[in-house]
Protein backbone atom coordinates (compact mmCIF):
# COMPACT_ATOMS: atom_id res chain seq x y z
CA UNK A 1 0.00 0.00 0.00
CA UNK A 2 1.21 3.46 -0.92
CA UNK A 3 0.10 5.12 2.31
CA UNK A 4 1.78 8.47 1.66
CA UNK A 5 -0.25 8.71 -1.55
CA UNK A 6 -3.50 7.86 0.20
CA UNK A 7 -2.72 10.46 2.80
CA UNK A 8 -1.78 13.06 0.18
CA UNK A 9 -5.06 12.65 -1.71
CA UNK A 10 -7.11 12.49 1.47
CA UNK A 11 -5.53 15.63 2.90
CA UNK A 12 -5.90 17.39 -0.46
CA UNK A 13 -9.59 16.58 -0.56
CA UNK A 14 -10.26 17.63 3.02
CA UNK A 15 -8.31 20.84 2.44
CA UNK A 16 -10.51 21.54 -0.56
CA UNK A 17 -13.51 21.43 1.77
CA UNK A 18 -11.91 23.90 4.14
CA UNK A 19 -11.51 26.36 1.29
CA UNK A 20 -15.20 26.10 0.57
CA UNK A 21 -16.31 25.64 4.12
CA UNK A 22 -19.39 27.80 3.68
CA UNK A 23 -20.83 25.88 0.75
CA UNK A 24 -19.73 22.56 2.18
CA UNK A 25 -21.11 22.88 5.66
CA UNK A 26 -23.26 25.92 6.00
CA UNK A 27 -25.60 25.26 3.10
CA UNK A 28 -26.65 21.75 4.18
CA UNK A 29 -27.18 23.05 7.71
CA UNK A 30 -29.32 25.91 6.48
CA UNK A 31 -31.42 23.68 4.26
CA UNK A 32 -31.92 21.22 7.10
CA UNK A 33 -32.96 24.03 9.40
CA UNK A 34 -35.44 25.15 6.73
CA UNK A 35 -36.91 21.64 6.57
CA UNK A 36 -37.41 21.82 10.31
CA UNK A 37 -39.16 25.13 10.13
CA UNK A 38 -41.34 24.25 7.16
CA UNK A 39 -42.12 20.59 7.77
CA UNK A 40 -41.59 20.44 11.48
CA UNK A 41 -43.80 23.33 12.44
CA UNK A 42 -46.23 23.44 9.52
CA UNK A 43 -46.98 19.72 9.36
CA UNK A 44 -46.00 19.09 12.96
CA UNK A 45 -48.83 21.32 14.10
CA UNK A 46 -51.24 18.90 12.35
CA UNK A 47 -49.48 15.66 13.23
CA UNK A 48 -48.45 15.68 16.83
CA UNK A 49 -46.97 12.18 17.04
CA UNK A 50 -45.85 9.35 14.77
CA UNK A 51 -45.27 5.95 16.35
CA UNK A 52 -45.13 7.60 19.73
CA UNK A 53 -42.44 10.09 18.65
CA UNK A 54 -43.07 13.80 18.25
CA UNK A 55 -43.17 14.71 14.55
CA UNK A 56 -40.22 17.10 14.80
CA UNK A 57 -38.06 14.38 16.33
CA UNK A 58 -39.46 11.76 13.94
CA UNK A 59 -38.13 13.50 10.82
CA UNK A 60 -34.59 14.05 12.17
CA UNK A 61 -33.11 10.66 11.11
CA UNK A 62 -34.65 11.02 7.66
CA UNK A 63 -33.26 14.53 7.24
CA UNK A 64 -29.79 13.37 8.25
CA UNK A 65 -30.02 10.50 5.75
CA UNK A 66 -31.15 12.93 3.06
CA UNK A 67 -28.09 15.14 3.59
CA UNK A 68 -25.78 12.18 3.99
CA UNK A 69 -26.81 10.65 0.69
CA UNK A 70 -26.89 13.81 -1.41
CA UNK A 71 -23.66 15.17 0.06
CA UNK A 72 -21.80 11.88 -0.31
CA UNK A 73 -22.78 11.68 -3.95
CA UNK A 74 -21.96 15.27 -4.78
CA UNK A 75 -18.67 15.29 -2.85
CA UNK A 76 -17.34 12.11 -4.39
CA UNK A 77 -18.59 12.68 -7.91
CA UNK A 78 -17.15 16.17 -8.03
CA UNK A 79 -13.85 15.10 -6.47
CA UNK A 80 -13.07 12.69 -9.30
CA UNK A 81 -14.89 14.49 -12.11
CA UNK A 82 -13.09 17.79 -11.63
CA UNK A 83 -9.51 16.53 -12.16
CA UNK A 84 -10.76 14.78 -15.29
CA UNK A 85 -12.37 18.00 -16.43
CA UNK A 86 -9.37 20.29 -15.92
CA UNK A 87 -6.80 17.63 -16.82
CA UNK A 88 -4.93 17.33 -13.54
CA UNK A 89 -5.89 13.66 -13.47
CA UNK A 90 -2.71 13.05 -15.49
CA UNK A 91 -0.76 13.16 -12.26
CA UNK A 92 -2.94 10.60 -10.54
CA UNK A 93 -2.76 8.23 -13.50
CA UNK A 94 1.01 8.53 -13.80
CA UNK A 95 1.64 8.04 -10.09
CA UNK A 96 2.59 4.72 -8.49
CA UNK A 97 -0.91 4.45 -7.10
CA UNK A 98 -3.17 1.45 -7.48
CA UNK A 99 -6.90 1.68 -8.11
CA UNK A 100 -7.62 0.40 -4.64
CA UNK A 101 -5.65 3.30 -3.23
CA UNK A 102 -7.44 5.81 -5.43
CA UNK A 103 -10.82 4.53 -4.25
CA UNK A 104 -9.82 4.42 -0.58
CA UNK A 105 -8.56 7.97 -0.61
CA UNK A 106 -11.31 9.65 -2.65
CA UNK A 107 -14.21 7.69 -1.20
CA UNK A 108 -12.71 7.88 2.28
CA UNK A 109 -12.45 11.66 2.07
CA UNK A 110 -15.98 12.07 0.69
CA UNK A 111 -17.44 9.73 3.29
CA UNK A 112 -15.57 11.48 6.09
CA UNK A 113 -16.99 14.81 5.04
CA UNK A 114 -20.56 13.61 4.80
CA UNK A 115 -20.44 11.70 8.07
CA UNK A 116 -19.07 14.76 9.86
CA UNK A 117 -21.78 16.78 8.20
CA UNK A 118 -24.41 14.27 9.37
CA UNK A 119 -23.18 14.65 12.93
CA UNK A 120 -23.28 18.43 12.64
CA UNK A 121 -26.86 18.25 11.43
CA UNK A 122 -27.67 15.93 14.30
CA UNK A 123 -26.26 18.48 16.70
CA UNK A 124 -28.19 21.27 14.97
CA UNK A 125 -31.40 19.25 15.20
CA UNK A 126 -30.93 18.67 18.90
CA UNK A 127 -31.25 22.42 19.33
CA UNK A 128 -34.75 22.34 17.84
CA UNK A 129 -36.21 19.09 19.17
CA UNK A 130 -35.55 16.73 22.08
CA UNK A 131 -33.67 13.72 20.65
CA UNK A 132 -32.83 10.32 22.01
CA UNK A 133 -30.55 7.73 20.45
CA UNK A 134 -31.40 4.28 21.78
CA UNK A 135 -28.87 2.31 19.71
CA UNK A 136 -25.85 4.59 19.20
CA UNK A 137 -23.63 1.83 17.75
CA UNK A 138 -26.27 1.00 15.11
CA UNK A 139 -26.69 4.70 14.47
CA UNK A 140 -22.98 5.12 13.73
CA UNK A 141 -22.91 1.93 11.67
CA UNK A 142 -25.72 3.14 9.42
CA UNK A 143 -24.14 6.57 9.20
CA UNK A 144 -20.75 5.24 8.13
CA UNK A 145 -22.08 2.52 5.82
CA UNK A 146 -24.39 4.93 4.06
CA UNK A 147 -21.64 7.53 3.78
CA UNK A 148 -19.25 5.04 2.20
CA UNK A 149 -21.83 3.45 -0.07
CA UNK A 150 -23.15 6.69 -1.49
CA UNK A 151 -19.63 8.10 -1.83
CA UNK A 152 -18.80 5.03 -3.93
CA UNK A 153 -21.94 5.63 -5.92
CA UNK A 154 -20.92 9.27 -6.43
CA UNK A 155 -17.42 8.17 -7.44
CA UNK A 156 -18.95 5.97 -10.14
CA UNK A 157 -21.08 8.86 -11.39
CA UNK A 158 -18.03 11.13 -11.44
CA UNK A 159 -16.10 8.68 -13.58
CA UNK A 160 -19.01 7.99 -15.88
CA UNK A 161 -19.88 11.66 -16.40
CA UNK A 162 -18.18 13.43 -19.25
CA UNK A 163 -20.03 16.69 -18.82
CA UNK A 164 -21.58 18.69 -16.02
CA UNK A 165 -25.09 17.70 -17.00
CA UNK A 166 -24.44 14.02 -16.51
CA UNK A 167 -22.82 14.84 -13.21
CA UNK A 168 -26.04 16.28 -11.82
CA UNK A 169 -28.68 14.31 -13.71
CA UNK A 170 -28.65 11.13 -11.61
CA UNK A 171 -28.81 12.88 -8.24
CA UNK A 172 -31.54 15.12 -9.61
CA UNK A 173 -33.68 12.55 -11.40
CA UNK A 174 -33.20 9.49 -9.23
CA UNK A 175 -31.71 10.15 -5.84
CA UNK A 176 -33.70 13.20 -4.79
CA UNK A 177 -37.12 11.71 -5.69
CA UNK A 178 -36.25 8.42 -4.01
CA UNK A 179 -35.18 10.13 -0.83
CA UNK A 180 -38.28 12.30 -0.70
CA UNK A 181 -40.47 9.26 -1.31
CA UNK A 182 -38.40 7.15 1.05
CA UNK A 183 -40.25 7.87 4.24
CA UNK A 184 -38.13 10.80 5.35
CA UNK A 185 -41.16 12.86 6.32
CA UNK A 186 -43.70 10.16 7.05
CA UNK A 187 -44.16 6.64 8.33
CA UNK A 188 -45.20 4.07 5.76
CA UNK A 189 -48.18 3.28 7.95
CA UNK A 190 -49.57 6.67 7.02
CA UNK A 191 -49.81 5.61 3.35
CA UNK A 192 -52.73 3.78 1.69
CA UNK A 193 -52.11 -0.02 1.78
CA UNK A 194 -51.26 -0.29 -1.93
CA UNK A 195 -48.60 2.43 -1.66
CA UNK A 196 -47.16 0.75 1.40
CA UNK A 197 -46.32 -2.19 -0.89
CA UNK A 198 -45.07 -0.15 -3.85
CA UNK A 199 -42.84 1.94 -1.65
CA UNK A 200 -40.89 -1.16 -0.67
CA UNK A 201 -39.08 -1.20 -4.03
CA UNK A 202 -37.42 2.07 -3.01
CA UNK A 203 -34.07 1.22 -1.40
CA UNK A 204 -33.99 4.49 0.50
CA UNK A 205 -36.98 3.31 2.57
CA UNK A 206 -34.79 0.65 4.16
CA UNK A 207 -32.02 3.08 5.00
CA UNK A 208 -34.28 5.66 6.57
CA UNK A 209 -36.20 3.00 8.45
CA UNK A 210 -33.08 1.35 9.85
CA UNK A 211 -31.52 4.65 10.76
CA UNK A 212 -34.70 5.81 12.47
CA UNK A 213 -34.85 2.54 14.38
CA UNK A 214 -31.39 3.28 15.84
CA UNK A 215 -32.90 6.43 17.35
CA UNK A 216 -36.36 5.43 18.54
CA UNK A 217 -36.65 1.64 18.10
CA UNK A 218 -39.51 2.20 15.65
CA UNK A 219 -39.16 0.99 12.09
CA UNK A 220 -41.14 0.32 8.93
CA UNK A 221 -39.07 -2.77 8.13
CA UNK A 222 -36.90 -5.06 10.21
CA UNK A 223 -33.53 -3.49 11.01
CA UNK A 224 -31.62 -6.53 9.74
CA UNK A 225 -33.30 -6.19 6.37
CA UNK A 226 -32.18 -2.56 6.37
CA UNK A 227 -28.63 -3.65 7.13
CA UNK A 228 -28.75 -6.28 4.39
CA UNK A 229 -30.00 -3.71 1.88
CA UNK A 230 -27.27 -1.18 2.56
CA UNK A 231 -24.63 -3.91 2.54
CA UNK A 232 -25.97 -5.24 -0.75
CA UNK A 233 -25.83 -1.78 -2.28
CA UNK A 234 -22.28 -1.34 -1.00
CA UNK A 235 -21.18 -4.61 -2.60
CA UNK A 236 -22.87 -3.68 -5.88
CA UNK A 237 -21.03 -0.34 -5.95
CA UNK A 238 -17.71 -2.04 -5.17
CA UNK A 239 -18.29 -4.49 -8.01
CA UNK A 240 -18.96 -1.66 -10.47
CA UNK A 241 -15.87 0.23 -9.31
CA UNK A 242 -13.77 -2.92 -9.70
CA UNK A 243 -15.09 -3.37 -13.23
CA UNK A 244 -14.37 0.27 -14.11
CA UNK A 245 -10.78 -0.01 -13.05
CA UNK A 246 -10.26 -3.38 -14.63
CA UNK A 247 -11.30 -2.02 -18.00
CA UNK A 248 -9.84 1.47 -17.55
CA UNK A 249 -13.32 2.72 -18.45
CA UNK A 250 -13.39 6.46 -19.16
CA UNK A 251 -10.10 7.07 -17.39
CA UNK A 252 -7.66 5.97 -20.05
CA UNK A 253 -7.86 6.22 -23.79
CA UNK B 1 23.47 -1.72 -13.15
CA UNK B 2 23.88 -1.01 -16.83
CA UNK B 3 20.23 -1.31 -17.66
CA UNK B 4 18.95 1.40 -19.95
CA UNK B 5 16.74 4.06 -18.41
CA UNK B 6 14.02 3.28 -20.91
CA UNK B 7 13.75 0.20 -23.05
CA UNK B 8 10.84 -0.05 -25.45
CA UNK B 9 10.07 -3.10 -27.57
CA UNK B 10 7.39 -3.40 -30.19
CA UNK B 11 5.16 -0.80 -28.59
CA UNK B 12 1.93 -0.18 -30.48
CA UNK B 13 -1.09 1.96 -29.94
CA UNK B 14 -4.22 1.90 -32.02
CA UNK B 15 -6.97 4.18 -30.80
CA UNK B 16 -10.62 3.15 -30.73
CA UNK B 17 -11.25 5.09 -33.92
CA UNK B 18 -8.70 2.88 -35.68
CA UNK B 19 -5.94 5.48 -35.77
CA UNK B 20 -2.54 3.89 -35.42
CA UNK B 21 -0.61 6.39 -33.32
CA UNK B 22 2.35 4.13 -32.49
CA UNK B 23 3.60 1.53 -34.89
CA UNK B 24 6.00 -1.08 -33.53
CA UNK B 25 8.25 1.32 -31.69
CA UNK B 26 11.62 0.02 -30.52
CA UNK B 27 13.77 2.41 -28.58
CA UNK B 28 16.41 2.32 -25.93
CA UNK B 29 17.47 5.37 -23.94
CA UNK B 30 20.58 5.28 -21.79
CA UNK B 31 20.98 6.53 -18.25
CA UNK B 32 21.86 10.16 -17.89
CA UNK B 33 21.14 10.76 -21.54
CA UNK B 34 19.21 13.70 -22.91
CA UNK B 35 17.05 12.31 -25.63
CA UNK B 36 14.92 14.38 -27.98
CA UNK B 37 11.89 13.00 -29.75
CA UNK B 38 11.61 15.07 -32.87
CA UNK B 39 8.54 14.99 -35.03
CA UNK B 40 5.76 17.05 -36.59
CA UNK B 41 2.25 17.52 -35.16
CA UNK B 42 0.47 14.23 -34.71
CA UNK B 43 3.64 12.16 -35.05
CA UNK B 44 2.92 10.21 -31.87
CA UNK B 45 5.37 11.85 -29.47
CA UNK B 46 2.80 12.54 -26.77
CA UNK B 47 1.19 9.15 -27.25
CA UNK B 48 4.52 7.42 -26.73
CA UNK B 49 5.08 9.29 -23.47
CA UNK B 50 1.52 8.66 -22.30
CA UNK B 51 1.78 4.95 -22.92
CA UNK B 52 5.01 4.66 -20.95
CA UNK B 53 3.65 6.75 -18.06
CA UNK B 54 0.34 4.90 -17.82
CA UNK B 55 -2.04 7.57 -19.14
CA UNK B 56 -2.92 5.51 -22.18
CA UNK B 57 -3.11 1.75 -22.53
CA UNK B 58 -0.71 0.19 -25.02
CA UNK B 59 -2.30 -2.04 -27.66
CA UNK B 60 0.77 -4.26 -27.84
CA UNK B 61 4.42 -4.37 -26.85
CA UNK B 62 6.42 -3.78 -23.71
CA UNK B 63 8.46 -1.13 -22.02
CA UNK B 64 10.90 -1.27 -19.15
CA UNK B 65 11.81 1.67 -16.96
CA UNK B 66 15.16 1.11 -15.29
CA UNK B 67 14.52 -2.59 -15.68
CA UNK B 68 10.98 -2.51 -14.30
CA UNK B 69 8.17 -3.56 -16.58
CA UNK B 70 5.81 -0.61 -17.11
CA UNK B 71 2.66 -2.59 -16.28
CA UNK B 72 3.66 -5.55 -14.17
CA UNK B 73 5.93 -3.46 -11.93
CA UNK B 74 4.17 -0.17 -12.42
CA UNK B 75 5.00 1.09 -8.93
CA UNK B 76 8.76 0.75 -9.25
CA UNK B 77 8.62 1.98 -12.83
CA UNK B 78 6.55 5.06 -12.10
CA UNK B 79 8.49 5.99 -8.97
CA UNK B 80 11.43 6.63 -11.30
CA UNK B 81 9.53 8.86 -13.67
CA UNK B 82 8.58 12.52 -13.52
CA UNK B 83 6.15 13.70 -16.17
CA UNK B 84 5.56 17.22 -17.46
CA UNK B 85 2.70 16.95 -19.93
CA UNK B 86 2.23 19.08 -22.99
CA UNK B 87 -0.83 20.95 -21.76
CA UNK B 88 -0.73 23.32 -18.82
CA UNK B 89 -3.05 21.85 -16.25
CA UNK B 90 -2.95 23.01 -12.67
CA UNK B 91 -5.39 23.42 -9.83
CA UNK B 92 -6.41 27.04 -9.61
CA UNK B 93 -6.69 27.47 -5.87
CA UNK B 94 -3.69 25.54 -4.62
CA UNK B 95 -0.48 27.27 -3.67
CA UNK B 96 2.79 26.40 -5.35
CA UNK B 97 4.05 24.87 -2.14
CA UNK B 98 0.94 22.78 -1.47
CA UNK B 99 0.75 21.39 -4.97
CA UNK B 100 4.43 20.42 -4.99
CA UNK B 101 4.11 18.75 -1.62
CA UNK B 102 1.03 16.90 -2.86
CA UNK B 103 2.98 15.54 -5.83
CA UNK B 104 5.71 14.23 -3.58
CA UNK B 105 3.20 12.43 -1.38
CA UNK B 106 1.34 11.02 -4.35
CA UNK B 107 4.50 9.30 -5.49
CA UNK B 108 4.89 7.67 -2.11
CA UNK B 109 7.71 9.79 -0.77
CA UNK B 110 7.97 11.01 2.78
CA UNK B 111 7.79 14.73 3.39
CA UNK B 112 11.04 16.52 2.73
CA UNK B 113 10.71 20.31 2.83
CA UNK B 114 14.44 20.74 2.16
CA UNK B 115 14.19 18.92 -1.15
CA UNK B 116 11.11 20.87 -2.20
CA UNK B 117 12.85 24.10 -1.29
CA UNK B 118 15.78 23.17 -3.49
CA UNK B 119 13.54 22.27 -6.42
CA UNK B 120 11.58 25.51 -6.15
CA UNK B 121 14.75 27.57 -5.88
CA UNK B 122 16.29 25.85 -8.88
CA UNK B 123 13.23 26.78 -10.89
CA UNK B 124 13.12 30.34 -9.52
CA UNK B 125 9.77 29.68 -7.89
CA UNK B 126 10.76 30.06 -4.26
CA UNK B 127 9.41 33.61 -4.05
CA UNK B 128 6.11 32.37 -5.39
CA UNK B 129 5.73 29.43 -3.06
CA UNK B 130 2.73 30.90 -1.28
CA UNK B 131 1.02 32.20 -4.40
CA UNK B 132 -2.09 30.58 -5.72
CA UNK B 133 -1.52 28.88 -9.03
CA UNK B 134 -4.15 30.90 -10.84
CA UNK B 135 -2.19 34.07 -10.11
CA UNK B 136 0.87 32.81 -11.99
CA UNK B 137 1.80 33.43 -15.61
CA UNK B 138 1.86 30.62 -18.13
CA UNK B 139 5.64 30.30 -18.03
CA UNK B 140 5.58 30.12 -14.24
CA UNK B 141 2.87 27.47 -14.37
CA UNK B 142 5.01 25.40 -16.67
CA UNK B 143 7.85 25.64 -14.18
CA UNK B 144 5.45 24.64 -11.40
CA UNK B 145 4.60 21.56 -13.42
CA UNK B 146 8.30 20.78 -13.68
CA UNK B 147 8.65 21.29 -9.93
CA UNK B 148 5.77 18.88 -9.35
CA UNK B 149 7.42 16.35 -11.63
CA UNK B 150 10.71 16.67 -9.75
CA UNK B 151 9.20 16.64 -6.27
CA UNK B 152 9.63 12.90 -5.81
CA UNK B 153 13.26 12.87 -6.98
CA UNK B 154 12.74 10.91 -10.20
CA UNK B 155 15.74 9.85 -12.23
CA UNK B 156 13.92 10.03 -15.53
CA UNK B 157 12.09 13.15 -16.61
CA UNK B 158 9.68 13.37 -19.52
CA UNK B 159 9.25 16.88 -20.84
CA UNK B 160 6.56 17.08 -23.48
CA UNK B 161 7.36 20.25 -25.39
CA UNK B 162 9.01 22.11 -22.55
CA UNK B 163 9.46 25.29 -24.53
CA UNK B 164 6.08 25.56 -26.22
CA UNK B 165 4.56 28.95 -25.54
CA UNK B 166 7.59 30.12 -23.65
CA UNK B 167 9.40 33.35 -24.51
CA UNK B 168 13.02 33.47 -25.61
CA UNK B 169 14.40 34.36 -22.22
CA UNK B 170 12.47 31.65 -20.48
CA UNK B 171 13.44 29.18 -23.16
CA UNK B 172 17.07 29.81 -22.26
CA UNK B 173 16.14 29.40 -18.62
CA UNK B 174 14.56 26.08 -19.49
CA UNK B 175 17.73 24.94 -21.22
CA UNK B 176 19.67 25.88 -18.11
CA UNK B 177 17.31 23.88 -15.94
CA UNK B 178 17.74 20.90 -18.22
CA UNK B 179 21.51 21.23 -18.12
CA UNK B 180 21.48 21.33 -14.35
CA UNK B 181 19.38 18.20 -14.25
CA UNK B 182 21.79 16.53 -16.63
CA UNK B 183 24.62 17.32 -14.23
CA UNK B 184 22.63 15.62 -11.48
CA UNK B 185 22.46 12.53 -13.67
CA UNK B 186 18.77 12.74 -14.52
CA UNK B 187 17.77 11.09 -17.78
CA UNK B 188 15.67 13.48 -19.82
CA UNK B 189 13.33 12.68 -22.65
CA UNK B 190 11.91 15.73 -24.34
CA UNK B 191 9.80 16.29 -27.39
CA UNK B 192 10.14 19.11 -29.83
CA UNK B 193 9.20 20.28 -33.28
CA UNK B 194 12.41 22.15 -33.75
CA UNK B 195 15.63 20.74 -35.05
CA UNK B 196 17.42 23.67 -33.47
CA UNK B 197 16.09 22.85 -30.05
CA UNK B 198 17.04 19.21 -30.37
CA UNK B 199 20.50 20.34 -31.43
CA UNK B 200 20.82 22.70 -28.46
CA UNK B 201 19.85 20.24 -25.79
CA UNK B 202 19.97 16.63 -26.81
CA UNK B 203 22.72 14.03 -26.90
CA UNK B 204 20.68 11.85 -29.19
CA UNK B 205 17.65 12.41 -31.32
CA UNK B 206 14.89 10.04 -32.31
CA UNK B 207 12.97 11.15 -35.35
CA UNK B 208 9.36 10.05 -35.25
CA UNK B 209 6.67 10.38 -37.89
CA UNK B 210 3.31 8.66 -38.30
CA UNK B 211 3.95 6.63 -35.19
CA UNK B 212 7.20 5.18 -36.46
CA UNK B 213 10.68 5.87 -35.22
CA UNK B 214 12.45 6.65 -38.46
CA UNK B 215 15.97 7.00 -37.19
CA UNK B 216 17.82 7.37 -33.93
CA UNK B 217 21.26 8.88 -33.91
CA UNK B 218 23.55 11.23 -32.13
CA UNK B 219 22.61 14.85 -32.50
CA UNK B 220 25.86 15.58 -34.31
CA UNK B 221 25.45 13.02 -37.02
CA UNK B 222 21.81 13.93 -37.47
CA UNK B 223 22.75 17.56 -37.98
CA UNK B 224 25.44 16.52 -40.45
CA UNK B 225 22.99 14.75 -42.64
CA UNK B 226 19.85 16.81 -42.15
CA UNK B 227 20.81 20.29 -41.14
CA UNK B 228 20.78 21.80 -44.61
CA UNK B 229 20.77 25.55 -44.82
CA UNK B 230 20.41 27.92 -47.71
CA UNK B 231 21.82 31.39 -47.88
CA UNK B 232 20.23 33.64 -50.45
CA UNK B 233 22.18 36.66 -51.61
CA UNK B 234 19.93 39.15 -53.29
CA UNK B 235 21.94 41.13 -55.75
CA UNK B 236 21.89 44.86 -56.29
CA UNK B 237 22.30 44.24 -60.03
CA UNK B 238 21.39 41.05 -61.93
CA UNK B 239 24.14 38.75 -63.16
CA UNK B 240 24.29 36.65 -66.29
CA UNK B 241 26.31 33.86 -64.74
CA UNK B 242 28.07 32.93 -61.52
CA UNK B 243 31.47 34.71 -61.59
CA UNK B 244 34.51 32.43 -62.02
CA UNK B 245 36.06 33.60 -58.76
CA UNK B 246 33.12 32.09 -56.88
CA UNK B 247 33.28 28.78 -58.71
CA UNK B 248 34.43 26.82 -55.67
CA UNK B 249 31.34 27.67 -53.64
CA UNK B 250 28.84 25.70 -55.62
CA UNK B 251 26.48 28.62 -56.02
CA UNK B 252 23.36 28.63 -58.13
CA UNK B 253 22.00 31.67 -59.84
CA UNK B 254 18.23 32.13 -59.90
CA UNK B 255 16.57 32.27 -63.31
CA UNK B 256 16.11 36.01 -63.24
CA UNK B 257 19.73 36.45 -62.22
CA UNK B 258 18.78 38.55 -59.22
CA UNK B 259 19.92 36.21 -56.47
CA UNK B 260 22.60 33.67 -55.67
CA UNK B 261 21.75 30.60 -53.59
CA UNK B 262 24.35 28.95 -51.44
CA UNK B 263 23.67 25.55 -49.89
CA UNK B 264 25.71 24.56 -46.90
CA UNK B 265 25.55 22.28 -43.94
CA UNK B 266 24.49 23.31 -40.47
CA UNK B 267 27.79 22.06 -39.07
CA UNK B 268 29.99 24.05 -41.43
CA UNK B 269 28.34 27.08 -39.94
CA UNK B 270 29.73 30.55 -39.72
CA UNK B 271 33.16 30.04 -41.29
CA UNK B 272 31.86 28.88 -44.63
CA UNK B 273 29.44 31.78 -44.78
CA UNK B 274 32.08 34.32 -43.85
CA UNK B 275 34.43 32.97 -46.46
CA UNK B 276 31.74 33.23 -49.08
CA UNK B 277 30.81 36.80 -48.14
CA UNK B 278 34.46 37.87 -48.36
CA UNK B 279 34.77 36.25 -51.76
CA UNK B 280 31.56 37.94 -52.94
CA UNK B 281 32.88 41.27 -51.72
CA UNK B 282 36.23 40.92 -53.45
CA UNK B 283 34.47 39.87 -56.66
CA UNK B 284 32.91 43.32 -56.54
CA UNK B 285 29.34 42.07 -56.30
CA UNK B 286 27.03 44.42 -54.44
CA UNK B 287 24.31 42.92 -52.30
CA UNK B 288 20.81 44.17 -51.86
CA UNK B 289 19.84 41.85 -49.03
CA UNK B 290 20.60 38.45 -47.54
CA UNK B 291 18.29 35.76 -46.32
CA UNK B 292 18.84 32.36 -44.76
CA UNK B 293 16.55 29.41 -44.81
CA UNK B 294 16.77 26.30 -42.71
CA UNK B 295 15.22 23.07 -43.84
CA UNK B 296 12.02 22.66 -41.89
CA UNK B 297 11.03 19.42 -40.29
CA UNK B 298 8.54 18.82 -43.04
CA UNK B 299 11.24 19.12 -45.70
CA UNK B 300 13.41 16.82 -43.67
CA UNK B 301 10.71 14.20 -43.45
CA UNK B 302 10.04 14.46 -47.13
CA UNK B 303 13.71 13.91 -47.86
CA UNK B 304 13.82 11.00 -45.44
CA UNK B 305 10.88 9.07 -46.81
CA UNK B 306 12.23 9.16 -50.32
CA UNK B 307 12.12 12.76 -51.26
CA UNK B 308 9.79 12.66 -54.26
CA UNK B 309 7.48 15.61 -53.95
N1 LIG C 1 -7.53 9.95 -27.50
C1 LIG C 1 -7.28 9.87 -28.82
N2 LIG C 1 -8.16 9.27 -29.64
C2 LIG C 1 -7.93 9.18 -30.95
N3 LIG C 1 -6.83 9.64 -31.56
C3 LIG C 1 -5.90 10.24 -30.80
C4 LIG C 1 -6.06 10.38 -29.39
N4 LIG C 1 -4.99 11.02 -28.89
C5 LIG C 1 -4.19 11.27 -29.94
N5 LIG C 1 -4.72 10.80 -31.09
C6 LIG C 1 -4.11 10.85 -32.43
O1 LIG C 1 -2.86 10.19 -32.39
C7 LIG C 1 -1.91 10.81 -33.22
C8 LIG C 1 -0.68 11.13 -32.43
O2 LIG C 1 -0.98 12.15 -31.50
P1 LIG C 1 0.10 12.72 -30.49
O3 LIG C 1 -0.60 13.59 -29.52
O4 LIG C 1 0.89 11.59 -29.94
O5 LIG C 1 1.02 13.58 -31.46
P2 LIG C 1 2.26 14.49 -31.09
O6 LIG C 1 3.42 13.94 -31.83
O7 LIG C 1 2.39 14.65 -29.64
O8 LIG C 1 1.82 15.86 -31.78
P3 LIG C 1 2.04 17.36 -31.28
O9 LIG C 1 3.39 17.74 -31.75
O10 LIG C 1 0.98 18.10 -32.01
O11 LIG C 1 1.89 17.40 -29.82
C9 LIG C 1 -2.61 12.04 -33.78
O12 LIG C 1 -3.03 11.73 -35.08
C10 LIG C 1 -3.79 12.25 -32.89
O13 LIG C 1 -4.85 12.81 -33.59
MG1 LIG D 1 2.25 16.17 -28.35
Amino acid sequence: MNWPAIRAIYVFEIARTWRTIFQSVLSPIISTALYFVVFGSAIGSRISEVDGVSYGAFIVPGLIMLSLMTQSISNASFAIYFPKFIGTIYELLSAPVSYVEIVISYVGAAATKSVVLGLIILATASVFVPLRIEHPAWMLLFLVLTGITFSLFGFIIGIWADNFEKLTIIPLLIVTPLTFLGGTFYSLKMLPPIWQKITLVNPVVYLVSGFRWSFYSVADVNVYISLAMITGFLVACLAIVAWIFKTGYRLKS
Amino acid sequence: MNLPAIDIQGLEKTFDNGLRALDAVDLSIGRGEIFALLGPNGAGKTTLIKVICGLTEASAGDAWVAGHHFRREFRQARMRIGLVPQELTTDAFETVWATTRFSRGLFGRRRDPAHLEKVLKDLSLWDKRNSMLMTLSGGMKRRVMIAKALAHEPDILFLDEPTAGVDVELRRGMWQVINRLREQGVTIVLTTHYLEEAEQMADRVGVINNGQIMRVESTESLMQSLGQKRLTLELAAPLDAVPDTLEGYNLTLTDDGCALNYHYNHCEGAEAVQGLLRAVDSAGIRLHDVDTHESSLEEIFVSMVGGST
